[in-house]
């Protein structure tokens, strides 16, 4: 991570409340997280840990019952958390835009795709032919074949791959600064998922954009992003780059993580493994370490005193105490 | 004291249920105002008698068409009958209207509901489609055929409104029926030799007893308007018995003269209509949301 | 398909229920036809001219044969065809539900679209209950309220007639439109409302929001089209409602049409006229249904491509 960059997009300290009749979910607690221009980072961890509410809170596009009860999200330069929603929607879909989980539903099924890419411009003062054009270009440029005469065909009309390209299309049209995607190969099956990777990747290179990927699946992180962020029930419990992460993991639950990828399990098993245990309950936060209950490590500073983000190596942090006291580690596993 | 305690300390849970729907109920105004409109109109029809001020049926030589007053609360009609009285015991009519009519609709329904759930494919389509097409005629002019060749009576009336309405009731029952129909369970019990009726009173009713009687809630109303509807058309109940349609269709000929028989033939049958409708609403939005009624 | 299928099922299903009606009523269907001071003659005479010395299913066949052909049957009094005396009554019922649905559909679906949009502010429950309350209060009261006060109280408007001439047909076709109407208020209010909350929580308005398209335009050209969909379906099926309230404000404001042509015939026991009725509201019935569908694969291209 070059010290010289300048940052795109800085989240600090973000902490988020789901209201619910049951009490407030701490879905998000004390989330740091760094895009530094030109750079693809990825957010990963288990469905549930709050990776997706992350990408979300980012463009404030949040369920009625969301809040965001403390923190910053520094993006450009300017705390955005502040602005008022006519701000905000000043800068969605012109500096930061959004790829979606399910490209099956993510487009309107009763507008043609034309309609759809020209009305993301409306703030461009362009004629309709032009943006139409550009809308092609762009089309021709994510892979959908001849792009001309399919831009008035209607979603339905598309495979899903086809329509996540569009989703792509569009996504990179207005030319963000950043984009978030949220799980945007999950959806797809494998071929696919690697032909959008790639697509993702080369695209990204040719706009210089940043993008925030967000996903539950180690390999596709690996092979896309620079840094990653590792979540586990709304915390970062740790960040680096792709190398640290995954040559060099330190946090016990980034290290389970790996363990259970089906693409590095080195011997052969009969069955997958898990972690062992359940995700806390994040309306009666337990004390001390979020992960201690699964933890094979954890002993009893784990259950009093809530770890920090120690420093692992340059630009290399994890919240864990193993970090201050790597002795405990070695005993028990 | 409670029954809880004379039994034990352990409550059932469907009470604690019951309770908290009860709250849920008294903090739904609407459901309330619903609630309230529906017991008076009850009340009044089961004590009618004893609440008439005046004999409906008599003929009195006092004034004819009289706006309201202490003596004719409601007025009198162009016979010099008194309205209130007539419009108190036309309440009473039209209840026995609902609930002969919905007693019969929801145990037809049930038994239509029961073989299309069950029986085989074929039958449930045919049913099915039979069902969509009662919906989707109009009430009113299937009923005017139908007393072009029975007359005009209560029983017309209720015979009408009872067979456009098992629709709504077999449907409900066809669906439990047949996500029953596969389940291992009632397989076994088959094989015993439960009958349908077994099947159908330990298995099918209690799971959609609920949703039954609040889509009966709901159509109250519709058997209510279709009764008055008849009866102003002149072939519905037939006069001299009170009506409210019939005390419409009095004042409907002497409106020119006195609109108070049309005010108060009205009152009761949108007092009555819109109870059961709110009632009926907050009913289904505490017990059971995604009940949809079609129309 | 299926509902077009479904329409002609009702109109054979109804004719024949109709038809066994007659015959599973103890008695003679002549007699049940003409009354009880028909002459004999006149019985003898009907029953050749209708066929009633047939077997049942010959008299059905026969009868969708002649009605393939375009003959109902005669008056049971005049011998006119049936089929001219209700094609002379249906357009003054076809304006008043055109009218009716057209008014209602003008302020009930911007009223629901403003309240799915300022859910839960005063306006939005204030039209909840509204809509409840217009949908469960009959037809017929609303037009015996709407003829008591604004016709013979206020005398703001005639009463009855269909009128003659464009402005008095249209000044006399306000209070009968006003009540068939009114409860079709509630209920698009109420269907957009619910459909229009549920498309604005669909995926593709989030995406669309995500492109910092403004809400209005969200509302209007991204939600709109697809949460009219459903009110154009309730439109067709809801045709069976319209003729029933259309009924009653037909006699109630002493309109000719189709209504007015029912009752007069229940009232003197003419049977095929009473059949012509049934037979064309059937129709009405296939019609709408034919035409929203239409009308939803025009909006819809996931229908569209059905076709």
């Amino acid at each position: 991570m070059a010290a010289d960059n300048e940052n795109i997009l800085e989240v600090r300290n973000l902490s988020l409340d789901f209201g619910s009749p049951r009490g407030r979910v701490h879905a998000l607690r004390q989330v740091d997280l760094t895009v530094p221009k030109g750079r693809i980072v990825g957010v990963v961890g288990e469905s549930g840990c709050g990776k997706s509410t992350l990408a979300y809170s980012i463009i404030r596009l949040l369920a009625q019952n969301a809040e965001i009860v403390g923190g910053e999200i520094v993006f450009e330069g300017q705390n955005i958390l502040p602005l008022s929603e006519t701000a905000m929607r000043g800068l969605r879909g012109r500096r930061m835009s959004m790829i979606f989980q399910d490209p099956m539903t993510a487009l309107n099924p009763v507008l043609p795709v034309e309609q759809q890419m020209i009305e993301i411009q409306y703030r461009d003062s362009i004629s309709t032919g032009e943006k139409r054009k550009r809308a092609a270009a762009m089309l021709g440029k994510v892979g959908i074949p001849d792009p001309e005469s399919r831009l008035d065909a209607y979603p339905h009309q598309f495979s899903g791959g086809m329509r996540q390209r569009i989703c792509i299309a569009m996504a990179l049209l207005v030319e963000p600064a950043l984009i978030l995607a949220d799980e945007p190969t999950t959806a797809l099956d494998a071929t696919l998922e690697v032909q959008i990777i790639n697509l993702l990747k080369r695209l990204q290179e040719d706009i210089g954009c940043s993008i925030l990927f967000v996903s539950h699946h180690l390999g596709t992180v690996a092979e896309l992003c620079d840094d990653v962020v590792v979540m586990y029930a709304g915390e970062a419990v740790e960040v680096g780059t792709v190398r640290d992460i995954f040559r060099n993991p330190s946090h016990p639950y980034t290290q389970a993580l790996l363990e259970c990828d089906p693409g590095r399990i080195k011997q052969k098993t009969r069955h997958l493994p898990t972690i062992p245990g359940e995700l806390p309950n994040l309306i009666d936060l337990p004390a001390g370490c979020i992960f201690r209950d699964r933890c094979p490590h954890a002993w009893e500073r784990c259950a009093e005193e809530h770890p920090p983000a120690y420093e692992a190596g340059e630009g290399h942090f994890a919240r864990c105490h193993l970090i201050e006291e790597p002795e405990r580690g070695r005993g028990t596993s | 004291m409670s029954v809880e305690a004379q039994i034990g300390s352990t409550p059932k849970p469907e009470t604690g249920a019951f309770r908290q729907h009860l709250r849920q109920l008294s903090k739904n105004h609407l459901g309330m105002l619903g609630l309230v409109l529906v017991l008076a109109m009850v009340f009044s029809a089961v004590f009618a008698h004893w609440i008439v001020p005046y004999d409906p049926y008599q003929i009195y030589t006092g004034p004819r068409l009289a706006p309201p007053s202490t003596d004719h609360w409601f007025g009198t009609d162009h016979l010099g009958r008194d309205i209130f009285s007539r419009v108190i015991a036309g309440g009473q009519v039209a209840l026995q209207v609902a609930i002969a009519t919905l007693a019969a609709a929801l145990s037809l329904g049930m038994i239509l509901g029961l073989i299309a759930g069950y029986g085989p494919e074929w039958l449930d389509n045919l049913l099915l489609l039979i069902f969509d097409a009662v919906r989707s005629f109009p009430v009113i002019i299937f009923a005017l055929a139908v007393v072009t060749l029975i007359g005009p009576s209560l029983y017309t009336v209720i015979l009408v409104v009872a067979v456009t309405s098992i629709p709504i009731y077999a449907r409900i029952v066809r669906t439990q029926a047949q996500s029953l129909k596969h389940n291992e369970f009632i397989l076994a019990e088959r094989a015993m030799g439960a009958g349908p009726l077994r099947i159908l009173s330990v298995h099918v009713l209690p799971n959609v007893i609920g949703p039954l009687l609040i889509l009966a809630s709901m159509d109250v109303p519709l058997v209510i308007a279709v009764e008055a509807g008849l009866s102003f058309l002149g072939m519905g109940v037939r006069p001299p018995t009170p009506s409210w349609g019939t005390i419409l269709n009095d004042g409907y000929n002497y409106i020119r003269n006195s609109p108070w028989p049309v005010i108060a033939g009205g009152i009761p049958i949108v007092i009555v209509t819109l109870g059961f409708t709110f009632l009926g609403e907050a009913l289904r939005d505490i017990f059971d949301p995604k009940l949809r009624r079609d129309l | 398909m299926r509902r077009l299928f479904l329409a002609i099922l009702v109109v054979v299903i109804a004719v024949t229920l109709l038809n066994a009606m007659i015959h599973a009523v103890p008695g003679d269907p002549a007699v049940i036809i003409l009354g009880p001071r028909a002459t004999p003659e006149l019985i003898a005479a009907f029953r050749t001219r209708m066929g009633l010395d047939e077997p049942f299913y010959v008299q059905m066949v026969t009868f969708f044969a002649e009605l393939l052909r375009g003959n109902m049957g005669q008056d049971v009094f005049t011998g006119r065809p049936v089929a001219r005396i209700v094609f002379e009554q249906l357009p003054f019922t076809l304006i008043l539900i055109f009218v009716s649905i057209l008014w209602a559909a003008a302020v009930g679906i911007p009223l629901g679209c403003y309240s799915a949009i300022r859910r839960n502010t005063f306006i939005d429950k204030v039209t909840g209950v509204f809509s409840v309350g217009t949908i469960a209060i009959p037809a017929f009261v609303m037009a015996l309220y709407a003829l008591l006060i604004f016709s013979v109280e206020l005398k703001w408007l005639p009463a009855v007639g269909a009128g003659e001439g464009f402005w008095d047909s249209a000044e006399r076709l306000i209070l009968p439109a006003f009540a068939v109407g009114v409860s079709w208020v509630g209920y698009m209010a109420r269907i957009v409302r619910a459909s229009m909350l549920e498309v604005l929580g669909e995926n593709h308005v989030r995406m669309a929001r995500s492109f910092g398209i403004p809400e209005r335009r969200i509302v209007f050209r991204y939600a709109l089209p697809i949460a009219i969909l459903p009110t154009i379906t309730l439109l067709g099926v809801g045709v069976a409602y319209l003729v029933s309230a259309a009924v009653f404000a037909e006699v109630i404001f002493a309109r000719p049409g189709i209504g007015s042509l029912i009752v007069q015939a229940v009232d003197s026991r003419n049977y095929p006229i009473v059949m012509g009725c049934v037979l064309i509201t059937t129709v009405l019935f296939v019609v709408a249904t034919m035409i929203s569908d239409l009308v939803n694969a025009l909006l819809d291209p996931r229908v569209r491509e059905g076709y």
